[in-house]
Order: C-alpha cells, then structure tokens, then sequence
C-alpha cells in the first residue's frame, strides 16, 4: 500500500430531507481492489458521488489520491474514471464517437483521445459492434461502454457503481475478471461496489462493508476468510467411520452431509489427515481448503449489529 | 535474423495495456471542446443522418431567398432600375423568422435535453470540468450556432450587392450593422430556447414549447402593435409593446441603434424607448444565463 491513501474520509456525513445516507463515515482505502459492500440503500452511490463531487457532503471531508474533494474537485476528477450505476449512455452515436468524445471531455487532446478510445474498447471487448449506434446494445454491450468511458483517459482510479448490474451469469464473470485486470493488468485502483458479497470476495483485495450509512467493517478479503479456514474432505468410506477415525487423532472434525470439515490449526493438519487416511484406508476422493464466505462473517456482523 | 524480425508481419498482436502519460488540457480546453462539440451536435454533425435533417434544410430555407434576393440585385442593377438592396440587411431575420423559429426550436433541445433524457450529466460532471462551464458551453454553441445561420444569408445578399455595384461603402456598413444585430438575436432566442430546453428531457416537449413561446409572443405582439398603430392611432404605446416579444425586442434595437426602418407595425419612440429596449435586451439574456447555471446547479445527478 502507498502511503497516501486512495481514498481517506473523515467523518462523511450526508443527510437528505428524513434519510441519513452517510453517518460519520471514516476510512482509508489503499490501491488494489476494494469492494464496497452494502444493502441497497446502505449509502455506496452517496459515499461515490460525495467523492466525485457531484454531491455535496453535509459535513465531514475526504480526498481521493491527496486532492481534497471541497478544494481540488477538477484535479482530483482528472485522475478518476466513474462508472456510474444506472443507464446514461446516449442511443443515436456510436461507441466509438462517445467514447472518444469523453475522452477529449476528460482532457485528452484529439489524436490521443482516438487512439486511446480504441485501445480502450478492445480492452473492455468491443471490436466491430463499436461503430453501431448504442442504442442497439445489449446491457453486456452497455456496460462494458460504461467501463471503456471511464478507463478511456488512464486515470489512477475507478469508481465502478453496480458493474454487473443486469447482467447474466456468464456476463456477471467476464465483468468481474474485467474489473480484477483494470488492476492486475492496466495498474489502476478499483473501487467496486455491490450488494453482492459473493461476486465481489472473487475478485476483491479488500472489504468495506457499509450499512446504513455507518462503517460495519474494513478488512482484507484474506483477514475475511483466514480465521475461519477449513479443510474439506471426501472419502470413500462412510463419513461416520472417517469422523471416528480422525477425531481420534486429535482433530476437530465436523460432519456436513458426505463432507468432512476439519478445523485447520496449521501445516500439520494436512499431514494427520493423510496419515489417518491412510493407516484406516479410507479411501481419500477430495481433500481441498474450505474457506467460509464473506458473506457468513458479513451475517455475524450484521446479526451482531442489530442485536 | 532476430526473433522480432522473423514475426509474420500481417497479425495484429494484443499489445497489453498502455498508459497515458501525454499533454491533459486544462478547463478551459475542455470546456471548449464541449462547445465545438456541442456546435456540431446542433446541425447533426457525428449524430444519425436524420438529425441533419431539420437543421440543414432550415438553413437552405434561409439561404434561398437570400440567393433569389442577390440575384434580383445583380439583374435590377444591370437594367438601371435599383440602386440599392430590395431587402434591407438587418430586416432578413424579421421576414424568415419561421424559419428561424423551426431551427432555434430543434437546435436547443438538441443540445441540451438529450443529455438529460439519456442521464448522461454524471459522465460530464464526473470530469475536469464544472457545471457552469457546462452551461457556457451550451449556450455559446447555440448562439453561434443561430448567428452563423443568421450571417450566412446575410454575406449571401452582401456579395449580391457587391456584384450589382452597389455603394461598396454603404453596404458593408449595413452589413456590419446586421451582424451586430444577428448577433443580439442569437444571444436572445439561444438563451430563451436554452432555458425551456433545460427544463425537460423530452425533445418533443421543448420543440412544441419553443415553437409555441416564439410564434405566440410575436403573433400577439404585433398584431396589438397593429391595433394601437392603426386603429388607436398611438405609434408610442405600439412601440413600447415590442418589448415583449424576443424578435420585436431586438428589432426594436436595431431601429434605434442603426435607425433603420421597424419590420413591425411600430418601432422605439422617443430618446427613451431605444436604450431601453437594448437594456432590456441584455438583461434577458442575462438573466437567461442565470437561470441555466441555477437550472445546472440543482439538476440531480
């Protein structure tokens, strides 16, 4: 992690007329890829907008890449790339011409603003269809426009609201690897937000889990799974025999359904498993790490939160 | 021979991810990209061949009679029988104001409303640029983009005159005359058509609010002129009413300031009438120009 945060906020508060969006909110987020989690309504889009500028604060302060957003909002929007979440991409031009058109709009000048807007949508994967009007997209199209326009003039971060919002399954995919390279690949910050914890740990350096305006947790999605690590095992004996035969080695075992969870306490682990494998000749058909899923931490907390 | 040299030549190879580390233009740059773009949006340049319709064939209407107008010049001279322009230059805006209306009614929700009805704002706001200089962009595309329509007929009729040798003196001071005043039409019908355009993402909505707004205000203002003229018989009050409509308004300058003859039934009396028809005129667009930032201020993103 640099030592300036991408993001720092201090404080962030942001009421509407009867509804808190955002209550004191106060995080540092470095380079990679962060999610940012939360209900629908939990204040992600408010949190994105505040940092943009496009929405003034009721009170508290941020920066993104060292700008402050009250005092250096054209600096700091130079070197940001924003995809919003809903639709707003214009039906009569073309991909092409949008996206070069924003590229000039974010400072580029003519020559590189074409030549970076075709580098840009053969990134995100779009060849001839680019020269058709929008208007005749599919929402897979749409949205990989969305995130072209916001890659398009080499910022240091993104801020993608929702990326695979309406789309299928297999589009959800090629999105979510997208995203992971706009960081493996092009060295650019990610800020993702979903409501989805499933799809975004896949992809994810980091965690903020945000509700109701207020920070639930920030951590590491490796902090997320690594204290509740298990081993998975199958085997072609009967689990109930395999569970005596383990527990006696002075494993903790527990049964799920043909599966056995064994809790992992380090390298030795692995190497009682096999032994007591192999001396009772269970059989061994699967032996993989089970980690838990964010999103059971993220229903302890949350659980723990309402109580 | 190096292994680079031995690559078929003919492939295109995915080079991976390029930065970019060149010149970024400034504010004010961009602000003046989005003008020129916004320019080009207005007559359906880079937009599908149907938004060049209206646009184009708006300005031929103007041209043609303009064509017509240096033709008779050119003729009417040569047989001794004018010695000066059929049509005085800054009466052109006047008599083609249909089409003028038909223009200014599709270019401003062109340049403004799609924005809206498609969202697109948070892709402009989210850049280097703020939204006033949205605004600006706007409404200095339009009013060049509704002065250059004006001018252009104008140079038309100038280089008729020029051909029937006219007083080559004379004409370019009218000329220049009605180029100021193409360019105080601009601003006037640009800010207002701006402002209802702004108001909503409907494309429809703003042409028929345009057409209605322009069309209505002249109609009712100048028949009331004819009315007071004619049947009252009181060409002061008459004058006074051209106030309140944006194309008597601006005639009304161009009477006083280069005192050429009213297209309505009565022009500006008196040493008050004219300045304040060109104050009024000023403070419209002003105050046109103040309600768009404040219109952009608020709009949700």
């Amino acid at each position: 992690m640099s030592l300036v945060p991408v993001i720092s906020t201090e404080r962030l508060t942001k009421r509407y007329p009867g509804v808190t969006a955002l209550e004191a909110l106060t995080i540092d987020i470095g380079d990679g890829v962060t999610g940012l989690v939360g209900a629908n309504g939990a204040g992600k889009s408010t949190l994105i907008k505040i940092l943009l500028g496009l929405t003034e604060p009721t009170s508290g302060g941020a920066s993104v890449l060292g700008h402050d957003i009250h005092t250096e909002g054209l600096a700091l929007r130079s070197r940001v790339g924003y995809m919003p979440e809903h639709d707003c991409l214009p039906g009569d031009v073309s991909a092409t011409e949008l996206v070069v058109h924003l590229a000039r709009m974010s400072g580029l000048p003519t020559s590189a603003a074409r030549e970076r807007a075709a580098d840009t949508l053969r990134h995100v994967g779009l060849y001839e269809e680019r020269y058709r009007p929008i208007g005749g997209y599919s929402t897979g199209m749409k949205q990989r426009v969305k995130l072209a326009q916001a890659l398009v003039h080499d910022p240091d971060v993104v801020f993608l609201d929702e990326p695979t919002n309406g789309l299928d399954p297999a589009g959800r995919d090629e999105m979510l690897a997208l995203v992971r390279r706009i960081h493996t690949d092009f060295d650019i910050s990610v800020l993702v937000t979903s409501h989805l914890l499933g799809e975004l740990e896949r992809i994810c350096d980091n965690v903020v889990i945000i509700d109701g305006g207020t920070l639930l947790r920030s951590s590491s999605v490796a902090d997320f799974t690594r204290s509740s690590a298990q081993i998975a095992l199958e085997v072609v004996a009967e689990p109930a025999d395999a569970l005596a035969a383990l527990t006696a080695v002075g494993l903790r075992v527990t049964r799920d359904g043909p599966l056995l969870l064994i809790e992992l306490e380090g390298e030795t682990t692995y190497d009682l498993v096999r032994d007591a494998v192999a001396d009772h000749g269970l059989g061994l058909v699967r032996l993989q790490p089970r980690r838990h899923h964010i999103a059971e931490v993220f229903e302890e907390e949350a659980t723990r939160v309402t109580r | 021979m190096s292994p680079a040299d031995s690559a078929p030549s003919g492939v295109i190879h995915n080079i991976g991810y390029r930065g970019y580390d060149g010149e970024r233009l400034t504010r004010r740059g961009i602000t003046f990209g989005l003008y020129a773009h916004s320019l080009r949006g207005i007559f359906g340049l880079g937009r599908a061949a149907r938004s060049k319709v209206v646009p184009f064939g708006m300005v031929v209407v103007m041209l043609l009679p303009a064509v017509v107008l240096a033709v008779v010049a050119v003729v009417g001279a040569g047989l001794g029988q004018l010695d000066g322009p059929v049509v005085p230059y800054t009466r052109y805006a006047m008599i083609l104001q249909a089409a003028l209306a038909i223009f200014v009614a599709v270019a401003a929700p062109q340049a403004v409303s799609l924005d809206l009805r498609f969202h697109s704002l948070p892709l402009y706001l989210a850049r280097p640029l703020e939204r006033v200089d949205y605004v600006r962009a706007k409404l200095a595309a339009m009013t060049t983009a509704v002065f250059l329509l004006l001018a252009a007929p104008l140079l038309v009729l100038y280089l008729g005159s020029l051909a029937a040798r006219f007083d080559a003196g004379r004409e370019t001071l009218d000329l220049a005359q009605a180029l100021l005043g193409a360019l105080l039409f601009a601003a006037v019908l640009s800010g207002l058509s701006l402002v209802i355009a702004s108001l909503t993402a409907r494309r429809g909505f703003g042409i028929a609010a345009i057409v209605t707004v322009l069309v209505l205000s002249y109609s009712i203002v100048s028949s009331l002129q004819g009315v007071v003229a004619f049947e009252a018989d009181d060409a002061t009050t008459a004058g006074w009413i051209g106030l309140f409509s944006p194309m008597t308004l601006v005639d009304g300058v161009q009477v006083w300031a280069f005192g050429v003859t009213s297209s309505t039934p009565a022009g500006p009396a008196g040493d008050l009438a004219g300045p304040t028809f060109l104050v009024v005129a000023l403070a419209f667009v002003a105050l046109a120009y103040w309600a768009l930032t404040r219109r952009y201020r608020k709009v949700k993103v």
